[in-house]
């Protein structure tokens, strides 16, 4: 076992939670909660993956995968914008819609191996010793697409012009709309984003992480635990990068941790008993379920900072906040 | 307005995930399709299609799509846990499927996959039975209780339940083949490939502990010592047969730690997937599975002969639900290229001629019928606590090979412990 190699496969599979968790961040913050995200991610997947086989170009399989996720958040958007359904509803079913639709046309796509997103050292950075080896060497071009990710989303939504719009369509609709923010055409904006990135996080899987087409065990629920983290990281990207890389890096830490047999001195209790595994591997599901009952929670939601009008529809001149 | 300039950028997208799809053949379809579904969300419920005059409609049970009987044909059911084309375990029966398909005269076939283990396995056998079909393939370890109540519901219906331990001696039998021959065999190529390398460091993704994942393992373990005795095994506990990414991951996890081939009791071809350059992977289950160069072989089953035979027996009213348990010399399983007419993999060609006669030798004593499971775990033994196992010259019984004494197997010298050369721990049983 090495701490090194850990960190490192962590970083990778954390990949995949960040872009979905940041994607999401988004929707929440324009006041769409989508729980789509599974969905989005298995289409994305399998978008990626067909589309980097068929052309041999795994940046049209990339696209693909994004433009895939963006269109099916659109079914959510035009229900819970347009037609002002319940969020929740719709995010569930259009988790089913991406989940059959992506095994549908996934069919006959397993065994196969495209092309995939090339992994390079970064140079200078990657000689840093610990640093260099964890951080930027042998990864993905998506994992360091990750690392400019976060400080963008930051300074985007928290500094910048439409970031601020962004958040004014999520706290208080009706101010923004009387501002002269489209709440609609904003919304449909964020959640589209989201869908996007959402399927960007899928063609990780499949094109980068752990290449391959597996049906619906290619995102094993990685989407649900991608919503948890969003408020687990109070819609904040820092946090959900943190989050997002301590979960990959568990992932993998119980699988290494199986091996010594001596570990910092201590008889290593996954060494001798295995089954203590079973209690890493629920930890990120618990922190899912414990967020989820957390954010279901009004009085406690505000007090996390949940964009006030998450999961309301807007309606002008009728129903604003 | 805006709603106006919101549709159209709807529609433009649309339009534009079109495109793509003309250029990224079957991929980018799916992108316009939810936009249009999605308008009529709840209005457009499935159309049912009109069932042929001769065929039941298929019908649901939770999540899983029960298929149709075919009135006149001996209706056989197949359930896999992972989906069909998994490149291992199930594969390997829907080839079985088919093969029975093709070669028994007026039979239908089909199946259900996915199925999880547990309750959810027992709903799905008891409406394939309530469909009417006659003989019902059950393919997982954990569908053993589940086949066994549906049996006892259906008397007129045979089940076959696969890798456990339980048959009533009329309609539920057990079937499994002694798949530690050919582990043992790929151990000592593993172990010639190790020496070979100078890392005499193998891997071993184990499912969970369970008697057959310990006796495959050991198989394993006793071939390397033949071929490589300085071998150490590492264990990775998957606690799942069919994870493609965890399996990925675990693989990935031995390399990294240092293992210079890693084989798998699990259903996909992870190890050779996920092997760094220079290192290299044991495939399990199916034979064509063993594509990567990095593949070192597969250690593959054919179910077809013996499917074919059950539903044979069944239909003649011969078959009587009892214990069944072959090994190498029914050609019922083989070792990827070293069988006839297949071609070895490039990762054994530069291994020592003794290793490979050895193999070869050994494998035609099992085909030949000569050389069997208790030639496999044949003492000397000794695990890795310091206990010996087996005497020199003593086999293991039957009853050894797969049980634990705490479920209640008869077994004197219970299939609870590892090989000396492995470095891992079994943890107390109560």
């Amino acid at each position: 076992m090495n701490l090194e190699i850990i960190l490192h496969a962590g970083l990778a599979t954390g990949t995949v939670l960040l872009f979905a968790a940041i994607g999401e961040i988004f929707a929440e913050r324009a006041g769409i909660l989508n729980l789509g995200v599974e969905g989005m991610m298995l289409l994305g997947a399998m978008a990626g993956f067909s589309t980097s086989l068929s052309t041999g170009n795994v940046w049209l399989g990339l696209l693909a995968a994004i433009i895939a996720g963006g269109i099916l958040s659109l079914a959510h958007g035009l229900v819970t914008i347009h037609f002002q359904a319940d969020q929740v509803v719709s995010g569930l079913s259009l988790t089913f819609l991406g989940t059959g639709l992506a095994l549908v046309l996934g069919e006959g796509l397993s065994g196969q191996s495209p092309q995939l997103v090339p992994a390079f050292n970064i140079p200078l950075l990657s000689q840093i010793p610990f640093i260099g080896p964890v951080f930027f060497a042998n990864h993905s071009l998506l994992v360091y697409l990750g690392y400019l990710l976060i400080p963008f989303t930051w300074y985007y939504i928290f500094r910048m012009r439409p970031g601020m719009h962004l958040r004014a369509v999520g706290e208080k609709p009706d101010a923004a709309d009387t501002m002269g923010v489209s709440v609609y055409g904003t919304r449909y904006f964020y959640v589209f984003i989201g869908g996007c990135l959402a399927g960007l996080a899928g063609a990780t899987i499949s094109l980068s992480v752990s290449p391959g087409w597996y049906s619906t065990q290619t995102t094993s629920g990685q989407g649900w635990i991608a919503i948890g983290l969003v408020i687990f990281a109070q819609w904040n990207p820092w946090r959900a990068a943190l989050g997002a890389y301590l979960f990959g890096a568990l992932r993998r830490g119980i699988l290494d941790l199986q091996g010594p047999a001596i570990l910092l001195g201590f008889a290593n209790p996954l060494y001798v008993n295995s089954n203590y595994g079973f209690f890493l591997q629920m930890t990120p599901y618990i922190l899912t379920i414990l967020a989820l009952i957390i954010g279901s929670r009004q009085a406690i939601k505000k007090r996390l900072g949940a964009p006030a009008a998450l999961g309301v529809p807007y309606i002008r001149g009728e129903r604003g906040l | 307005m805006t709603q106006k300039r919101l549709w159209i950028l709807l529609v433009l997208t649309a339009v534009l995930a079109l495109a793509l799809a003309a250029c990224g053949g079957g991929a980018a379809e799916p992108a316009a399709a939810p936009t249009e579904a999605a308008a009529e969300t709840v209005a457009e419920a499935p159309a049912e299609e009109a069932a042929p005059a001769e065929e039941a409609a298929p019908s649901e049970e939770g999540k899983y799509q029960i298929p149709a009987i075919e009135e006149g044909k001996y209706n056989v059911a197949f359930v896999y846990v992972g989906p069909h084309d998994d490149g291992g375990w199930t594969q390997a029966h829907d080839v079985g499927r088919m093969y029975v398909e093709e070669n028994v005269a007026d039979v239908h076939t089909a199946y259900v996959e996915l199925v999880a283990e547990g309750a959810d396995a027992e709903q799905v056998i008891r409406s394939l039975a309530r469909k009417g079909f006659d003989v019902i393939f059950t393919t997982s370890f954990g569908y053993m209780d589940g086949s066994e109540i549906v049996a006892e519901e259906f008397p007129d219906v045979d089940i076959i339940h696969l890798t456990g331990f339980k048959a009533n001696g009329e309609n539920f039998g057990n079937l499994m083949g002694a798949m530690e021959d050919m582990k043992y065999l790929a151990g000592m190529l593993a172990g010639s490939r190790a020496m070979v390398d100078g890392n005499p460091k193998l891997g071993y993704m184990a499912t969970f502990p369970i008697p057959e994942e310990l006796r495959l393992g050991n198989a394993f373990a006793l071939g390397a010592q033949k071929t490589c005795p300085d071998c150490t095994i590492d264990v990775r506990w998957l606690y799942t047969w069919h994870d493609p990414i965890l399996e990925q991951e675990a693989a990935k996890s031995l390399f990294d730690g240092g293992a210079q081939v890693v084989m798998t009791g699990a259903d996909t071809p992870a190890p050779a997937e996920a092997a760094p350059e220079g290192k290299w992977g044991i495939t399990y289950d199916y034979k064509d599975n063993c594509t990567n160069p990095a593949c070192l072989t597969s250690m593959y089953w054919n179910w077809g002969p013996e499917y074919a035979r059950i539903v044979e027996g069944s239909r003649d009213g011969t078959w009587k639900g009892g214990w069944e348990y072959f090994d190498a010399d029914t050609g019922s399983m083989g070792l990827f290229g070293f069988m006839e007419g297949e071609e070895p993999m490039p990762g054994v060609a530069d291994l020592p001629a003794e290793d490979i006669a050895l193999i070869k030798e050994t494998l035609a004593a099992m085909l030949a019928g000569e050389f069997t499971r208790f030639d496999v775990f044949k003492g000397p033994i000794t695990d890795n606590q310091g206990n010996v196992v087996l005497e020199e010259g003593e086999s293991l019984e039957q009853a050894d090979l797969d049980g634990f004494a705490q479920f209640g197997s008869e077994c004197k010298t219970c299939m609870y412990w590892w090989n000396e050369n492995i470095t891992a721990e079994l943890p107390e049983l109560e």
